[in-house]
C-alpha cells in the first residue's frame, strides 16, 4: 500500500484507505441488463444521456462487467467495434499498449481484478459524427470495481467517447482506467464525467499515446467521490501532435478531488495545453501535481499547464504544484497556478450594476469555468457540468452566507 | 425630481483620509463636472459614493431621494438609482454584459426585452453588440470598455450617473458618442450626471451645468461651464497651491 511519504501521493488520503474493507465485485452470471443500469442512473446523467440523442455506439458496465453493447449500423458497417477482450481471437494483446507497467498499485489492481475490458476500436479514416456513449454504473456495497476501455482509433479516424462512472449511494472503491491509443492524424474527444456517491474512494487512471499529426481532447468533470483521485498521463510520440488536457471540478462537504498529470513530450513540434479549474466549498480539499517533461530532441514543443482554484468557504483548501522537466532548448513552456477566493473587484463591478452578493458570486463562479466547458465538443456534457457546477454553488450559499 | 446630497463628506482608503468634507448637490437632468489634478480625490469620492470595499466613511452623508447611500451594500445603491461608470471597467472572465443585466435589480426603469434594449443602445454609441454576449471587458480597447459602459447605463436608467474619468484613453469619435449619450440621457429620462474628469475636452459635448474644482480633497471652487474652459488655458496650479495652505 502506498504512503502519502512518496511525492507522487503527497496531500493525499490514501493513508486513510483502507482497502482490505473492498472485496473485489464478483463478475456478473448474466449478461447485465442496459435498461435496467439507464434505469438507475442520477437524474443529471440521465438527463444528459437524453441530451446526447443517438449514439454511434452505447456500453454499459455494471460493477465491472459488461453488458448491453449497442453499435450504431453504419458504424458496424464502417468496421467500427466494441467489445469485450475476452471475446477477441487470443494473442491480440489489446491491454497495456498505453498503460505500460504498472504504474501504481492500484493500475495492478485493475490488471489483476477486471473482468472484462472494453475495447473500441475505430478503423483508419472512420468518422463517428455521434458520440461513442460508455456508462460504468456501481451499486455493489463494499464491493471494488475495476473498469477498464481501450479506445484505439485508425490513422485519420475520429470520435468523441463520453465515459461516465457513476454510483448508487454505496461504499465502495472504484478504479477506472482508461487507454487511448490515437494513430497518426486521428482526433479523439474523451469527456470523462466523475458521478460517484459520497461514500466512494476512486483510483482513477488515464493514458494516451498520440501520434504524429493526432489530436486528443481530454475532459475530466470531477463532481463526485468521498476521495476521488484521477491520474492522467499524456504522451506524444510523434510529430506535431495535439494533447488539449482539460479538467472542471467542485468539491464541497469533505470532499477531497486530487489530480495528477503528465504531460510527456517526445517529438519535435508537439503541442500540449493543459486547463484544469476547480472550486471548493465547505470543507473540501483538492490536489493538482503536475508534471511537463520535455525529452531530449523534442525540439519546438510547445507546452502550457495551468491550475487555477476558486475557494469559497474558509474551510476549504487547494493544494496546486506544478513541475517542469525541460531536457530541451528550443521549447516554449509555461505553467501558471492560481489558489484564491472570488474576486473581489468582480464582486464589487457585478453589484455596482445592482446584482445582488450571491447573485453576482454565482456569475463569477460559472464564469469561471465556462474557459473550460465552452470547448468540450458535446453540448450535453457541457450543460451537465454547468448543472452540476450550480447545483453545487446554490448548496454553498445556503450554508455559507453570513447574514445573506 | 431626484437629487444626490452630499455633506460634508469625509473618507479614506487604508487607513488614509483622501476627502476633507465634500458638499455637492446634483439634481436630476443637470450635469456637474468634478474636475481637478490628479491624486486630489476625485476617483475615491466616486468609488465612495458607490461603496467599493476597501474604502472607510469618516464622516459626513451621501443621500439619494432621501436615502442613505453610505448604509446600503453597493448592489442596493444600485438599485437606489445610482450608476457608477468606472475608469477602468473591471474584466469578469466568462460574465456578459448580457447576463450581468439580466440579473440586475436595477432594471426597474427599463422593462421590456433586455436583448432589444441592448441591440439599440449598442448601435447608439456605435458598440458591436455581439460583444455583449462576451466576457465583460475581457480583450476590449479603451473605446469599447467606455461604450459598453454607456450601454449599461442606457439599461439600467439609473436616476443619478457618476462618470469617472469616462473620457480617460478615448479617441475622438468614442468621446464624442460617449458624451452625447450622456447628454441625451440628461433630457430623455432627466438623468443627473456627476461628470469626474481631468481634461475639459469631455464638456465640449456633455455640457456642464455647474463646474467644481477639487484639490487635495476638497471643492475648492465652483463655477459656471466658464470655469472649465478657464482651466484649460491655466491649469490646476493655483488650486493645488490654494489647498496646501
Amino acid at each position: 500500500m502506498p504512503t502519502d511519504a512518496e511525492e507522487i501521493w503527497r496531500y493525499s488520503r490514501i493513508g486513510d484507505c483502507t482497502i482490505d474493507a473492498f472485496v473485489p465485485a464478483v463478475p456478473a452470471t448474466d449478461p447485465v441488463d442496459a435498461g435496467e443500469v439507464a434505469g438507475s442512473l442520477p437524474a443529471p446523467v440521465a438527463q444528459m444521456l437524453r441530451a446526447i440523442g443517438a449514439p454511434s455506439a452505447f456500453a454499459v458496465t455494471r460493477n465491472g462487467s459488461l453488458g448491453g453493447i449497442e453499435v450504431a449500423p453504419e458504424l458496424v458497417h464502417d468496421g467500427v467495434s466494441v467489445a469485450g477482450v475476452a471475446s477477441r481471437s487470443p494473442g491480440d494483446n489489446v491491454l497495456g499498449s498505453v498503460a505500460r507497467g504498472a504504474t501504481d498499485l492500484f493500475v495492478e489492481l485493475n490488471d489483476g481484478f477486471l473482468h472484462d475490458a472494453l475495447v473500441v476500436d475505430i478503423p483508419p479514416k472512420v468518422r463517428c459524427a455521434a458520440p461513442i456513449v460508455i456508462v460504468h454504473w456501481v451499486d455493489a456495497d463494499g464491493a471494488a470495481v475495476f473498469p477498464r476501455t481501450v479506445v484505439r482509433a485508425g490513422a485519420g479516424a475520429e470520435a468523441v467517447v463520453v465515459e461516465v462512472v457513476a454510483s448508487d449511494d454505496v461504499t465502495a472503491l472504484v478504479v477506472p482506467v482508461v487507454e487511448l491509443d490515437i494513430a497518426d492524424d486521428a482526433r479523439v474527444g474523451h469527456l470523462g464525467i466523475q458521478h460517484l456517491g459520497r461514500q466512494v474512494w476512486q483510483l482513477g487512471y488515464q493514458a494516451s499515446r498520440i501520434a504524429a499529426g493526432a489530436e486528443l481532447l481530454s475532459f475530466t468533470g470531477a463532481f463526485g467521490g468521498f476521495y476521488a483521485r484521477q491520474r492522467i498521463d499524456s504522451v506524444l510520440a510523434g510529430e506535431r501532435g495535439v494533447s488539449n488536457l482539460l479538467a472542471a471540478s467542485f468539491g464541497d462537504d469533505d470532499q477531497m478531488l486530487d489530480f495528477r498529470t503528465f504531460q510527456r513530450h517526445d517529438a519535435v513540434r508537439t503541442t500540449s495545453d493543459l486547463l484544469f479549474k476547480g472550486a471548493l466549498a465547505g470543507h473540501a480539499r483538492s490536489v493538482y501535481s503536475g508534471l511537463i517533461r520535455i525529452s531530449p530532441g523534442a525540439r519546438r514543443s510547445d507546452a502550457l499547464q495551468t491550475n487555477r482554484n476558486l475557494v469559497l468557504s474558509e474551510g476549504a483548501h487547494a493544494d496546486s504544484v506544478p513541475n517542469l522537466d525541460i531536457q530541451e532548448n528550443d521549447v516554449r513552456c509555461s505553467h501558471a497556478s492560481a489558489v484564491g477566493p472570488v474576486d473581489e473587484d468582480q464582486r464589487y463591478y457585478l453589484e455596482s450594476r445592482g446584482v445582488p452578493p450571491a447573485e453576482a458570486e454565482r456569475l463569477i463562479v460559472l464564469g469561471f469555468f465556462s474557459e473550460v466547458l465552452d470547448r468540450l465538443p458535446v453540448p450535453a456534457v457541457r450543460d451537465l457540468a454547468i448543472g452540476q457546477v450550480a447545483a453545487k454553488f446554490a448548496g454553498t450559499s445556503v450554508e455559507g452566507q453570513p447574514g445573506g | 425630481m431626484s437629487v444626490l446630497e452630499i455633506r460634508e463628506l469625509v473618507a479614506g482608503v487604508a487607513g488614509r483620509e483622501i476627502l476633507h468634507g465634500i458638499d455637492l448637490s446634483v439634481e436630476a437632468g443637470t450635469v456637474h463636472a468634478v474636475m481637478g489634478p490628479n491624486g486630489s480625490g476625485k476617483s475615491t469620492l466616486a468609488h465612495v459614493l458607490m461603496g467599493r470595499p476597501g474604502y472607510t466613511v469618516l464622516g459626513g452623508s451621501a443621500t439619494l431621494d432621501g436615502v442613505d447611500l453610505l448604509e446600503l451594500a453597493p448592489w442596493e445603491r444600485s438599485r437606489a438609482g445610482l450608476f457608477l461608470g468606472m475608469q477602468d471597467p473591471i474584466e469578469v472572465p466568462g460574465v456578459s454584459a448580457m447576463a450581468m443585466l439580466a440579473a440586475s435589480t436595477a432594471r426597474h426603469a427599463t422593462a421590456g426585452d433586455l436583448g432589444a434594449i441592448l441591440d439599440a443602445e449598442a448601435t447608439r454609441v456605435g458598440y458591436d453588440v455581439s460583444l455583449l454576449s462576451r466576457s465583460l471587458n475581457l480583450g476590449l480597447s479603451g473605446g469599447e470598455r467606455k461604450r459598453n459602459e454607456m450601454v449599461q447605463l442606457a439599461a439600467l436608467r439609473p436616476r443619478i450617473a457618476v462618470l469617472d474619468e469616462v473620457d480617460s484613453g478615448l479617441d475622438v469619435d468614442a468621446l464624442r458618442s460617449v458624451s452625447a449619450r450622456v447628454e441625451a440621457a440628461t433630457e430623455e429620462w432627466g438623468l443627473g450626471v456627476l461628470a469626474i474628469t481631468h481634461w475639459s475636452r469631455l464638456l465640449d459635448v456633455l455640457r456642464a451645468d455647474v463646474v467644481h474644482v477639487m484639490a487635495d480633497g476638497r471643492i475648492v471652487a465652483n463655477g459656471g461651464p466658464e470655469l472649465a474652459s478657464e482651466l484649460e488655458e491655466t491649469g490646476y496650479a493655483a488650486y493645488a497651491q490654494h489647498a496646501g495652505t
